[in-house]
């Protein structure tokens, strides 16, 4: 027996879930497959979550199918990322009204209802505690960002079926979270049948739990979940040496690859545009039609975008070349040194929603010298749907 | 994100379409900033921009220097006096003053590049930072764009050697015509610390030559600038490679830069 | 009345960016006060006056008599802003620049030799010093107003030259071209609609032109591998802003390359 996890029906549990998350005052957001793709949104009841759903990705391509299968997790994260919740795309973060020969400062409102993001991978898990270092910084951290964060309710699951895009594995994580998270949902299919195996990660998460309506779970439940993991980590092979990447992309500046990827780059901004780490935004200036009230905004940028780099009126980052390599080295290579953490999780975002499949893995193969690397590649067993 | 609202309290035109303003805060105490720091200063409705504190007079008065190039800085220029502008900071590194305690130090400054130089140079003329000697080398474009002449008597007669060129004299310009650079090489000076501020061309030659004059890459500081758009490390757009210039930076040694500089686009 | 003088102007068009500018319903009031507007035949006012602060141009040139009114507004104005596809790309009607003229007059028209027209449909700035643009077919309002605040409180007119993705990513948009394999010129196209087409499922017809950095060999690339033919792609070009320098060189070079096609596939 293991008193510190519980076992919960994938139907009803969940619900149960849900509504003691609710009942706990959070605002409950989960996925939903919408339009073809999953999304985060608020979610009320059970049912309207997944179910059965799988999803195939490629470079530059998501397909999703599902059949009549129970399974609730079966699928891989879509363009959608929490960060949409603790940093959203549009935000005002200022309004100033003009008064008799000076101005007054309203600050927007806060959040109203604590967030709890139902369902997070690892590699979102570990998303978070990426950005948190950037928006958080000890100089200048972002106040409403820091309540959403310290409120927010995690429920991470472990991944079960990996797509092919994922390499979370190269980037120092796995299918299975193993901090920054309330409670962890393990979900096992076996010859004891299909349930969710639940375990806390923290006192909130523990007293959610203690109102679920589960049985303790048994070792054979535990050693089942080892056996999910483990059947992930075989599908998850590495294929990128993760920590070195800083110094193995150290003078590729100049490498000829750089025009060869700008040839295929739209320049488009989707893979900053759909990463859950990616951070830049820009600020602008708005006014009433009277002139008495300028507000300003926060909203995603993106290093594609042309006066993302302006200075004294033209972009420092005239070409695509140019702003592919600074979002790559971005990722893989400067913010280890900017940030203190690596930039990219291995999610898969950027491949997968990139319009001309531009794979960054094989990107930063050929400018870090494909040989060394290739040793390295294994198969790849994931997902694809029979045709 | 706060901008605290500041008044006008001086304007004095110091070059074309360039003005240096003195602000105090409308109601807030006085912030203090080191040498080198910059302000986020914003026009109302009409937009912010990064400028670097050029003064700090009468017991809080911030002084700044702008010039007028865009639209947000052609109103922040015509700003009168007794106007309200906003301000967040001071934001970024400074001048390194404990490195030049005595020290011979040598401050080359392009343009507008004097400004964010000013508070340092005040510094040690004032004899507050106890540098061993100072030679200042200023250049502009023309004899018009000379920013601070009015000061220069003082600074001279304080003890620094303050030498003036131009890219283009007139018929009043009996000085040097050239580069900063390019005077330094003609002089034989030695200096164990150096201060550089202009643009990023004149920094980098500059840096250069005072490197094969054989100071040591990590005693040259230099003011790097990229898009310092929030001032606060939040929009990611002031990056150089490694560094995010408004956390970073603006003030950095060379070394850190010498080479990122070197790849365009960077 | 108070605030800048302003003059709205049609020449080629629909009228549609017009319309925007009517369709402000709940700014019109504050619009009405900080502007003063005072040729808009569109809605009624009618001062021609010799200089006008701001004058808004609708339309692209296809008539002598175009070249010349187009002299005549510049002269009158102060900023002169153009707004919408026809007025900064020649609009759908530059169709006829690549094609015979006389054919398309005397298919259209029963009495063709009525018909007083140019062989081109040309953007504004081919003909005046332009100080704005407005893309769109039509403007969306959230930028005309955009422009407007911008001009009263004399801040740099914002420009969304980036792609239309970034707007879908902005909204939450599922990718049509990713997730459904729908030709889509969202990569390549100018922001500002705020992903119309996309959030409703459609893929980007690209009416707000070229964004400011295309690469349309990549997007064609692209389009083959959800098998979406070099047809489809020169159609989508040839519409809004067909003759976008972008996108007609483009699609010249994609139509040389292959044989006219009869199908069109909707996006």
């Amino acid at each position: 027996m293991s008193s510190d996890a519980v076992i919960l029906d994938p139907r009803s549990g969940m619900q149960a879930l849900i509504d003691a998350l609710d009942t706990a005052g959070y605002r409950v957001l989960g996925p939903v497959l919408r339009d073809g793709v999953i999304v985060y949104d608020d979610v009320v009841s059970e049912s309207a979550m997944p179910t059965g759903v799988r999803v195939e990705q490629g470079a530059g391509r998501w397909r999703v199918f599902q059949d009549a299968r129970p399974e609730r997790f079966s699928w891989t994260p879509g363009a959608d990322s929490w960060k949409r919740f603790v940093f959203p795309a549009r935000s005002e973060v200022l309004r100033i009204r003009r008064t008799d020969g000076s101005w007054t400062t309203g600050q927007p409102a806060a959040p109203d209802r604590p967030l709890a993001l139902l369902g997070a991978r690892d590699c979102e898990v570990r998303a978070l505690g990426v950005l948190d270092t950037v928006m958080l910084g000890p100089n200048h951290p972002d106040a409403r960002y820091a309540q959403r964060r310290a409120d927010a309710f995690v429920v991470a699951v472990t991944c079960g079926e990996p797509s092919s895009t994922c390499w979370c594995t190269s980037m120092g994580g796995g299918p299975q979270p193993h901090d920054g998270f309330d409670l962890r949902i393990t979900e096992l299919s076996d010859h004891a049948g299909h349930r969710l195996l639940v375990q806390p990660g923290s006192d909130r998460g523990e007293q959610i739990m203690a109102v679920l309506p589960g049985s303790d779970a048994h070792n054979a439940d535990i050693d089942s979940a080892a056996h999910v993991v483990q059947r992930s980590v075989d599908r998850l092979p590495v294929r990128l040496p993760g920590a070195e990447l800083p110094a193995l992309l150290a003078g590729s500046e100049l490498h000829p690859h750089w025009d060869d990827v700008a040839a295929r780059c739209l320049s488009c901004s989707n893979c900053t545009m759909v990463c859950p780490t990616c951070f830049c935004s820009s600020f602008s200036d708005h006014t009433s039609l009277d002139n008495d009230e300028a507000f300003r905004t926060q909203e995603w940028a993106s290093c594609f975008q042309l006066d993302h780099s302006y200075l004294g009126g033209r972009p420092v980052r005239a070409t695509t070349a140019q702003r592919y390599r600074q979002w790559l080295t971005h990722k893989l290579q400067t913010w280890t040194a900017q940030m203190g953490t690596t930039g990219c999780v291995g999610c898969g975002r950027c491949t997968t929603w990139c319009p001309a499949g531009i794979d960054i893995i094989e990107e930063a193969r050929a400018v870090i010298g494909s040989q060394m690397v290739a040793a390295r590649l294994q198969p790849v067993d994931v997902y694809v749907h029979p045709r | 994100m706060q901008i605290v609202p500041y008044r006008v309290v001086s304007r004095v035109v110091v070059g074309p379409a360039t003005v240096t303003l003195g602000l105090v805060p409308v109601a807030q105490a006085c912030v203090t900033a080191a040498p080198g720091q910059f302000m986020m200063v914003w026009c109302f409705g009409i937009g912010e921009i990064p400028i670097s504190v050029s003064g700090i007079v009468n017991g809080g008065v911030i002084e700044i220097t702008v010039r007028a190039v865009g639209a947000t800085s052609a109103a922040i220029v015509d700003a009168g006096v007794a106007d309200v502008l906003g301000m967040r900071g001071p934001y970024g590194t400074a001048w390194p003053m404990g490195a030049v305690v005595g020290r011979d130090v040598i401050v080359m400054a392009g343009g507008l590049g004097l400004a964010p130089l000013r508070l340092a140079i005040e510094s040690m003329v004032s004899g507050r930072a106890g540098q061993r000697s100072l030679t200042l080398l200023i250049g502009a474009r023309e004899p018009a764009q000379v920013l601070y002449a009015e000061q220069l008597p003082a600074w001279r007669s304080a003890g620094a050697d303050v030498r003036v060129t131009v890219d283009v004299g007139d018929s009043a310009w009996h000085g040097p015509v050239g580069t900063a650079t390019a005077v330094f090489e003609r002089m034989s000076v030695r200096a164990d610390v150096a201060f550089v501020c202009g643009p990023e061309m004149m920094m980098v030659s500059a840096a250069q030559a005072l490197v094969r004059a054989g100071m040591s890459p990590a005693q040259v500081f230099v003011s790097m600038e990229r898009n310092m758009h929030c001032g606060i490390g939040h929009c990611g757009r002031c990056q150089l490679g490694p560094l995010m210039l408004c956390r970073d930076g603006a003030v950095v040694p060379w070394e850190m830069v010498s080479e990122l500089v070197q790849v365009s686009g960077r | 009345m108070s605030g800048p003088t302003v003059a709205i102007w049609k020449f080629a068009s629909c009228d549609g960016c017009q319309l925007t500018v009517l369709d402000c319903e709940d700014e019109l009031l504050a619009i009405a006060a900080a502007l003063d507007i005072r040729m808009f035949l569109e809605a009624g006012p009618a001062q021609m006056l010799d200089h006008y602060d701001i004058s808004l141009v609708e339309g692209s040139i296809t008539t002598a008599h175009d070249v010349e009114r187009i002299r005549d507004v510049r002269a009158r104005s102060g900023l002169l802003i153009t707004l919408g596809a026809c007025a900064t790309a020649g609009g759908i009607q530059a169709l006829r620049n690549t094609a015979d003229i006389d054919a398309c007059r005397s298919n259209v028209y029963a009495r063709p030799e009525w018909l007083d027209t140019l062989a081109t449909s040309t953007p504004i700035a081919a003909h005046v010093q332009v100080d704005h643009e407005l893309r769109g077919c039509p403007i969306a309002k959230t930028e005309l107003l955009a422009t407007i605040t911008a001009l009263l409180a004399q801040r740099r007119m914002p420009i969304s030259a980036y792609s239309v993705c970034v707007e879908c990513k902005l909204a939450g948009n599922p990718c049509v071209l990713v997730a459904h394999g729908t030709a889509c010129l969202g990569p390549v196209t100018h922001a500002g609609c705020a992903a119309l087409c996309p959030s409703l499922g459609r893929g980007c017809f690209g009416c707000f032109g070229p964004s400011e950095s295309v690469n349309l060999d990549g997007l064609r690339s692209a389009f083959g591998e959800i098998d979406v033919s070099d047809d489809v792609l020169v159609h989508l070009l040839r519409t809004f802003n067909t003759e976008a320098p972008e996108f007609s060189e483009a699609s010249n070079r994609y139509r040389a390359a292959g044989p006219e096609g009869t199908t069109r596939r909707d996006p």
